[in-house]
């Protein structure tokens, strides 16, 4: 009984099973209602269409979906992954102009398309930024022991509030070209973004199965005073969790300054933690922590990608979608509860008997 | 002496607020002596007639160990609902009925997912909030105006009080102190708000104890909503309009006062009484930012933040001496 | 005291099954007026499923139940309640944030105009307190008092809800000391003599003979007999828990230990934290064990803490293998070949939805830190060295924790500490809820751990068992070392140091 459990019996178990279905049934959808979904053309020398729309306006999403995967399985969540998108952002649109000291920048110089800060130290500035909120989150669960929701709720408010600090009030328009390379620039015929996205999941894959951190986040996750009594640093795990979502979030912000030319502070990243939360839990990471897939949280961003696109390409609005989405993620989390995997597993099980009654 | 300590250790997170709120008043008095009058005073419950209202409710959320991150986008809803009707002539009780059982109701729903499908409250109100905010968009895009001479009069009525000279308050204000006393006895001297904090302390043990824990929790999360949709009919009123972007992280403000007012998050303890008085502050923060006014909008928002930082800060503080 | 003609619940031929185990086979049970009866059994011999069939959370498949001459079916632990059966747990399940008084009453308080009525409700309360002779003030909150006063509170609440015929009391005792547990045993014959039946569940032999009227012991889902407790003497009372002789524990014999005077491996001087133990000194050498005898609550559970860098000391110095610890931290402690199996194996040992091999691994894998990961065939071997080693029962390395038996998780738990390679143990309650068998092997894994120079310190609630693996006793109360024993010493000696008499 043991041994002979077919491929396809070990794949339906997997992890990625259940958000492949989801991506599967849209495409078929698509299929169906939106034939033009799936034409793939090239212009420019680079791919373009909808499936190319979707990596690449999937790739913040998919990067915040990483962080908050890990956040999610120490037992936490990160509610502050959209402010801090827009912190991200903010930085990047200021230092491209920054005014030091009494300085007066004039409207001539803020549209020139010049940066009078170096490219690679905005990228920085941009990532140190996103990190230290992560940092601080961290720094709040772990050490201050307040409940991660509150915790990043606070800098879900607070954030905005902040990057308008740094944005003054104002809606920042970029005119630096080389800043678009991140979200518009192509190499090889393929979005940058994919590549950043693929380097950051590389990473995160490094950090989670090469060495003890994915170990220790998932043992963190299931029962953190075992793991503290084991000699592992609860405290730390959390820590390096949130900073790492930070991280992300920072690069997601990022990118999508890059992609829209400018930082609004108070809409850029609007409702990410709802889209983060919602490919997480797609990916079948519980609410309460553990067990976790990046690549099935990677599917589960981009089924939510493909989703919206779709529902754009038919005609919903944005807003109803909205709705949409905090009834889809509620339907998500309850088929993930136990309840329905017994339900279906019994399905399953009596198929497979009468087939091999059968035989 | 004994008895003072045991006073203080019980009451300490209330009587902070209060001495916090007294604090501040008074030296927002010294900067700008306007805020000397009276009036300045009785239009902190005139500006944050929606806040209590939403607060009461999550201060009875977070009391029984929940939380109801949807407050905010209900008040919008609620708001470009009730608009969306009186523009087609409705009559106003039946629409102000409406919204009420509406919010009753989405509340209601809320704590049923809660509740039998073990789903935690802050997913699903979260989930609710968005579903709130994308459905006030869904009925209309932008702004509508409330032309309706009932929600005229509501508005516009001034209610003179006695002791004060040249004091006022205006109709919807009151609905918010009537709901604080009536929570106050609720939560204080009922089998129900009894049964609340039990839930809050241990929702097995009150299960075991025999108590209802499925109808409290319902009802809690009902009144919640219906909490959001009164506030929702308030803040329509006074600002005589309706718009999907109102109340945007007001159930952050709303948390932030009842932290403030001494309600611990991990819940079984607090008082509404505390809530208003983390209200008011919220409310002096924001009068005095006003009263200065080159400071900005959003050093509110960061403000807000880190106070409640401080108090969950000082509530732990508590607690901690507490088990000594 | 009870009239066996009074018999006010009667269980015949009960039969449940649980998907691949018949957890009750063919019992008979009687409960009669006024008795204390005691239901004994070793773990997985039936009596919580017993109980659970009693109290209507589980149906069973076959058998009848009389309940007060008549024959019912009882379908809710409501049900239960309302019919006059009640059940208090070993966990206070009451509310520590509200009054004692309105954890009494809530649910039926005297009310005034659809409030609380609290003047009544508090003398009521106060009332029903005295009633069982605790005179407490019933207005302050219910957590500000003991745990024996809580509990006698949960008791106090069930009678007044239900006034029931039948009360079960489920290890009321098992977090009590010997005084507490005294006045529940004082509530429980006052309820007795006035007609209530109750069924006592309960570990410690001792308050078994010490309280009940008649046992009923259970093993393996079987009845094997109810007997007058005056008439059983100890050993068969222990010998029909167990099914076996106690040979397997006769031929142990203790490790030849000679105090060598090489330094101690662990040396704590003075070492002590505020409010959890006072100052204690403590010497461990290679190849000793020490055993910490003390009753629940003594602090032997604190020293380990302490030791073990859970808790921070704050006063006294730790020296590990000649040197001074100056950050205590798990992690620091493992560094220096310190182990700890703690006492709660739930709560602070396993990780349940991780699998075996992951869980043996834990430690081991904090100790290389984040960097070093051990590859995934490295893994399997270590965990099945150990599987093998400590007789782990489970079909593959990858089954997940949660779903071993107490005793296997218990070995994944030492499985885990033993990997880290450490020279010295510290193994806080590691017989505690398991099966005799894997009792017996624990113990002598730690004398044969001992044999091969490893450093032990051994607690136990059992006492016998302290002697028995323990070269030297250190014996706590109240939260102090009192005492130390080395070589022969009497159980009689070290019981009269736990207790504090002359």
């Amino acid at each position: 009984m043991k041994n002979n459990i077919s491929p396809f019996t070990k794949f339906r178990q997997s992890r990625i099973f259940w958000p492949l279905v989801a991506l599967l049934l849209i495409f078929i959808f698509d299929g169906i209602y939106a034939p033009g979904f799936f034409k793939l053309g090239i212009l420019d020398g680079h791919l373009y269409g909808n499936l190319i729309d979707v990596i690449n306006n999937g790739a913040p999403l998919v990067l915040v979906a990483i962080g908050m995967t890990m956040v999610i399985a120490t037992g936490g969540v990160d509610l502050s992954v959209g402010a801090v998108i827009a912190i991200s952002a903010a930085m990047g649109a200021v230092l491209i102009n920054p005014a030091f000291g009494n300085e007066l920048i004039s409207n001539d110089i803020l549209t020139q398309n010049v940066s009078r800060t170096p490219l690679g130290l905005i990228v920085l500035a941009n990532l140190a930024a996103g990190t230290a909120c992560g940092l601080w989150n961290g720094f709040l669960v772990s050490r201050a022991k307040i409940q991660p929701m509150v915790a990043t709720l606070i800098l879900m408010v607070a954030g905005r509030g902040i990057a308008q600090l740094i944005t003054n009030g104002q809606i920042m328009t970029i005119y630096y070209t080389p800043y678009f390379f991140f979200g518009n620039g192509y190499i090889l015929g393929l979005p940058v973004a994919v590549y950043i996205v693929l380097a950051v999941l590389g990473l995160a894959w490094l950090l989670v199965r090469k060495t003890s951190i994915g170990l220790f986040v998932e043992s963190v996750g299931i029962n953190a005073e075992s793991t503290y009594y084991s000699g592992i640093s609860e405290k730390n795990v959390k820590l390096l969790a949130y900073t790492f979502c930070g991280f992300c979030s920072a690069i997601a912000g990022l990118i999508l300054s890059s992609y829209v030319h400018s930082a609004d502070a108070n809409n850029i990243g609007l409702n990410y933690e709802l889209d983060g939360i919602l490919s997480v839990v797609i990916g079948g990471t519980l609410m309460a922590g553990g067990r976790f897939s990046l690549l099935a949280s990677v599917i589960g961003a981009l089924v939510i990608r493909t989703f919206t696109i779709t529902m754009y390409t038919v005609g919903i609005p944005a807003n109803a979608l909205l709705a949409a989405k905090a009834v889809l993620v509620l339907i998500v989390i309850l088929l993930y509860s136990e309840q329905a995997h017994k339900i279906i597993n019994a399905v399953f099980e009596r198929k497979g008997r009468s087939k091999d009654a059968k035989n | 002496m004994q008895k003072i300590k045991s006073f203080l250790l019980k009451n300490g997170p209330l009587l902070a607020t209060v001495a916090i709120f007294i604090l501040v008043y008074a030296i927002g008095a010294q900067l700008y002596p306007t805020m000397k009058k009276p009036q300045v005073f009785f239009n902190l419950f005139i500006n944050n007639g929606s806040l209590l209202i939403i607060s009461i409710g999550m201060t009875m959320t977070v009391i029984m160990g929940g939380i109801d991150l949807s407050v905010g986008a209900m008040i919008a809803l609620t708001s470009v609902a009730s608009a969306a009707l009186l523009q087609k002539n409705a009559d106003p009780v039946f629409v102000m009925v409406l919204m009420l059982l509406m919010g009753t109701a989405l509340g209601f729903v809320m704590g049923c997912i809660i509740h039998y499908l073990k789903v935690e409250a802050f997913v699903v109100t979260l989930m609710g909030q968005f579903f709130a905010r994308g459905m006030a968009y869904v009925i209309n895009e932008s702004s509508i105006t409330i032309k309706n001479e009932f929600y005229n009069y509501l508005a516009l009525t001034k209610i003179n009080l006695p002791f004060f000279e040249k004091a006022y308050v205006y109709i919807p204000t009151l609905a918010g102190i009537v709901l604080l006393i009536f929570t106050f006895i609720l939560l204080s001297s009922t089998r129900f708000g009894r049964t609340v904090y039990a839930i809050g302390n241990n929702e097995q043990s009150a299960l075991l104890m025999g108590l209802p824990v499925a109808r409290t929790k319902l009802i809690v999360y009902s009144f919640s909503g219906f909490c959001s949709a009164l506030a929702g009919i308030v803040f329509s009123i006074s600002l005589l309009s309706g718009y999907g972007g109102y109340g945007q992280s007001m159930e952050m403000d709303a948390i932030a006062s009842v932290v403030i007012g001494g309600t611990a998050l991990t819940g079984g303890t607090g008082t509404v009484l505390g809530t208003l008085f983390g209200v008011l502050i919220n409310g002096i923060i924001v009068s005095i930012l006003q009263f200065n006014g080159t400071l900005t909008s959003w050093w509110t928002r960061i403000g807000v933040g880190a106070l409640t930082l401080i108090f969950i800060g000082i509530q732990s503080l508590f607690y901690v001496k507490k088990k000594d | 005291m009870s009239n066996p003609n009074d018999e006010i619940i009667r269980l015949e031929g009960i039969c449940k099954n649980f998907p691949g185990v018949q957890a009750l086979k063919n019992v008979d049970f009687c409960l009669r007026k006024g008795e204390i009866h005691a239901l004994v059994g070793e773990n997985g011999a039936g009596k919580s499923t017993l109980i659970k069939v009693m109290t209507g959370v589980e149906r069973f498949d076959e058998g009848k139940i009389t309940y007060d001459g008549k024959e019912i079916v009882i379908r809710s632990p409501q049900h239960a309640q309302n019919i006059g059966i009640s059940t208090v747990y070993q966990e206070v399940n009451l509310c520590s944030n509200i009054s004692v008084a309105e954890n009494l009453l809530l649910g039926r308080e005297p009310r005034k105009l659809g409030c609380i009525d609290w003047k009544a409700m508090n003398k009521r309360a106060k009332a029903i307190m005295q009633d069982l002779d605790v005179d407490i003030d019933v207005t302050q909150p219910l957590g500000s008092f003991s745990t024996a006063i809580q509990q006698i509170a949960a008791i106090a609440r069930a009678l007044e809800i239900s006034s029931p015929k039948v009360l079960i009391l489920d290890e009321p005792t098992s977090s009590l000391d010997a005084h507490e547990s005294n006045l529940i045993f004082k509530v429980m014959r006052k309820l007795c003599s006035a007609g209530v039946g109750i069924i006592f569940i309960t570990h410690f032999i001792k308050q078994v003979y010490e309280i009940s009227d008649r046992i009923t012991v259970l093993r393996n889902g079987k009845l094997v007999a109810t007997h007058e407790t005056a008439s059983l003497p100890t050993i068969q009372l222990i010998s029909e828990m167990i099914g076996h002789s106690l040979a397997e524990y006769d031929e142990m014999k203790k490790s030849e230990f000679v105090v060598n005077h090489k330094k101690a491996l662990l040396e704590a001087k003075e070492l002590g934290r505020k409010g959890m133990v006072e100052p204690f000194d403590l010497e461990l050498h290679a190849g000793e064990v020490v055993g910490l005898a003390g009753l629940l609550g003594s602090g032997r559970t604190e020293v380990v803490k302490v030791l073990f860098g859970i808790d921070e000391p704050d006063n006294g110095c730790l020296i590990v293998d000649d040197q001074l610890i100056k950050k205590h931290s798990p992690f620091e402690m493992i560094m220096h070949g310190v182990a700890l199996c703690p006492e709660d194996r739930k709560a602070s040992g396993i990780v349940g939805d991780l699998t075996i091999r992951e869980n043996i691994i834990l430690a081991i894998q904090a100790r290389l830190g984040w960097f070093k990961f051990l590859s995934k065939q490295k893994q399997y071997e270590i965990a099945n060295k150990y599987i093998k080693m400590l007789n782990i029962a489970t079909p593959s390395s990858d089954q997940l924790v949660k779903n071993l038996s107490g005793g296997n998780q218990q070995k994944v738990i030492l499985a885990r500490w033993l990997a880290t390679d450490p020279k010295m143990l510290l193994l806080d309650e590691p017989t505690r809820g398991i099966d005799v068998g894997t009792k017996a092997e624990i113990q002598k894994l730690v004398i044969n751990l001992a044999t091969e120079g490893m450093g032990c310190v051994f607690i136990s609630s059992e006492l016998e068992e302290v002697m028995r693996t323990s070269h030297r006793v250190v014996v706590m109360r109240e939260h102090e070392k009192v005492t130390e024993f080395a070589g022969e010493v009497s159980e009689r000696e070290i019981m009269q140091a736990m207790a504090g008499g002359e």
